[in-house]
């Protein structure tokens, strides 16, 4: 076992873990990308809620928000975790099914994921909201524009290009909050570095090599996010 | 709804507050003097601690804190060198790695936010230092810092909270402190929503407590014109 080196690990070969690690990388991205993209939508729903609900929803968006950003992720994973499997095992019982029933662990994370950034998500989009000028809503109005259609050709667009910025900050914070999803046994990137680091005794070669996948690629949606920000920006004159 | 079990539990979650706290602050303690370094590595101008500072922003940021902690936790118990060398006592204890982990992390992350908080110092405050005959040493500890740090502190505050909220980590290489211990009663009791919504509060607590001193330091060190004065003068001049 000496002289297994960090190549033989990442290696496709016999005894390699690299297939095994690279499907672990593509199970992070799909956890973290579906939690990502809910937490768009709860984030979406929340900030139009405290832009322009009413005041009950106001007080929903502000509770959901706060508690959220207090409560550790890891918490949240847990309670989504061990909360729907409690619940899954009862409504279980009810049809006759005995002992323990676990909850799906990848929708677990996702939803966990999901909630946990939504919060960010919902600041990212009530801060760009507020940057779009209120004359360019002005003029949409002065054009005859319907409610649906200033969204569509005019909110929506401006504040998405406002709020790629923190976009791009809540992603790299969900990819690696990705990790935390590894205490379900969803066999991601860092579950599976788990198993090949007990298999083989070489825990620091299983967790370096994760890490570093996890640097390639928030270093590359880095890179990726840069260009988008340059793209929507297109058109702008400068100073 | 069972008022007694929640109650229990609330009282039992509260006995991992301490391990909570003293992670959080030690760590952050701890992590603000290597952050304080490695700021001033990078605002050195020397290419290499520059450079260095740097690159352990890169690494510190860019991979998650559980991989982190499990390096240090895990990892290092692979090398031989290690397991029989000095300080094997200290990284064979899970606190300690939990401790270190989580101290490298905040400085990746206070370091950067600390540096930031130095390039909004205006240059012309410097350049009226200067001209006042201030030495280096004095233009940094009179100006820059204080500038740097009342600009940093927004940021700064927001670290602190997510700081208490990664000691939860912790209970993954076995720590009870509250969401450990709130684990394991879950694991005696099967009832996860009750003990987890418990053990939320209590966080939600800590860092409201938090989010109110942070606040109170900003608005300590806002400038402004200071209120005691303000009513002296009033004073002064009711008695004129």
């Amino acid at each position: 076992m000496a002289e297994t080196g960090i190549l033989m690990i990442v290696g496709f070969g016999e005894g390699g873990w690299g297939s095994a690690l690279l499907s672990a990388a593509a199970m992070t991205l799909a956890v973290a990308i579906c939690g990502y993209l809910l937490g768009v939508v709860i984030g979406i729903l929340a900030a139009w809620a405290k832009i322009s609900g009413g005041r009950m929803l106001r007080i929903v968006a502000d509770a959901y928000t706060t508690i959220l950003r207090g409560i550790p992720d890891l918490l949240v994973i847990f309670l989504f975790y061990f909360g729907g499997s409690a619940m899954v095992t009862a409504i279980g019982r009810l049809f006759g099914a005995q002992g323990f029933i676990g909850f799906p662990s990848f929708l677990a994370g996702t939803i966990a994921i999901g909630i946990c950034c939504g919060a960010q998500h919902t600041e990212v989009f009530r801060g760009a909201f507020k940057a779009v000028s209120q004359g360019e809503i002005e003029a949409a109005h002065a054009c005859g524009m319907g409610l649906w259609l200033r969204f569509r050709r005019i909110i929506a667009p401006l504040t998405f290009r406002y709020a790629i910025p923190g976009l791009g900050n809540v992603w790299q914070v969900v990819l690696k909050e990705s990790a935390l999803v590894s205490v379900t046994g969803l066999t991601e990137l860092l579950r599976q570095s788990q198993i090949g680091a007990g298999s083989t005794g070489l825990p620091f070669d299983f967790f370096l090599i994760a890490g570093t996948i996890y640097l390639i690629i928030s270093t590359l949606s880095g890179v990726l996010l840069h260009m988008a920000a340059i793209r929507s920006s297109r058109g702008l004159r400068r100073a | 709804m069972d008022i007694q079990f929640l109650f229990d539990t609330f009282l039992e979650l509260l006995g991992g507050v301490p391990l909570t706290l003293q992670l959080a602050i030690s760590s952050v303690c701890a992590g603000f003097v290597l952050a304080m370094v490695l700021a001033l590595f990078c605002a050195s101008g020397i290419p290499f601690l520059d450079w260095f500072a740097r690159l352990y922003f890169f690494v510190f940021r860019g991979t998650p804190l559980l991989v982190q902690l499990f390096l240090i936790y895990y990892g290092l118990s692979q090398f031989e060198a290690i397991r029989s060398s000095f300080l094997w006592p200290i990284l064979r204890e899970p606190y300690w790695c939990a401790l270190i982990a989580f101290t490298m992390n905040t400085a990746a992350y206070a370091g950067s936010i600390l540096y930031g908080g130095m390039l909004a110092v205006p240059y012309g405050q410097v350049e009226a230092a200067r001209v006042c005959g201030m030495k280096r040493t004095i233009i940094f500890r009179r100006i820059v810092l204080p500038l740097a740090l009342r600009q940093a502190l927004p940021a700064y505050g927001n670290e602190l909270i997510s700081m208490v909220k990664a000691t939860s980590l912790a209970s993954i290489i076995t720590l009870m402190e509250v969401t450990g211990t709130a684990a394991r009663i879950v694991s005696e009791s099967y009832r996860a929503i009750e003990v987890f919504v418990a053990a939320g509060v209590i966080y939600l607590m800590i860092n409201f407590l938090l989010t109110r001193g942070i606040h109170m330091l900003e608005y300590q060190f806002s400038p402004r014109v200071p209120a005691q004065n303000n009513s002296r003068n009033i004073a002064v001049g009711g008695q004129l």
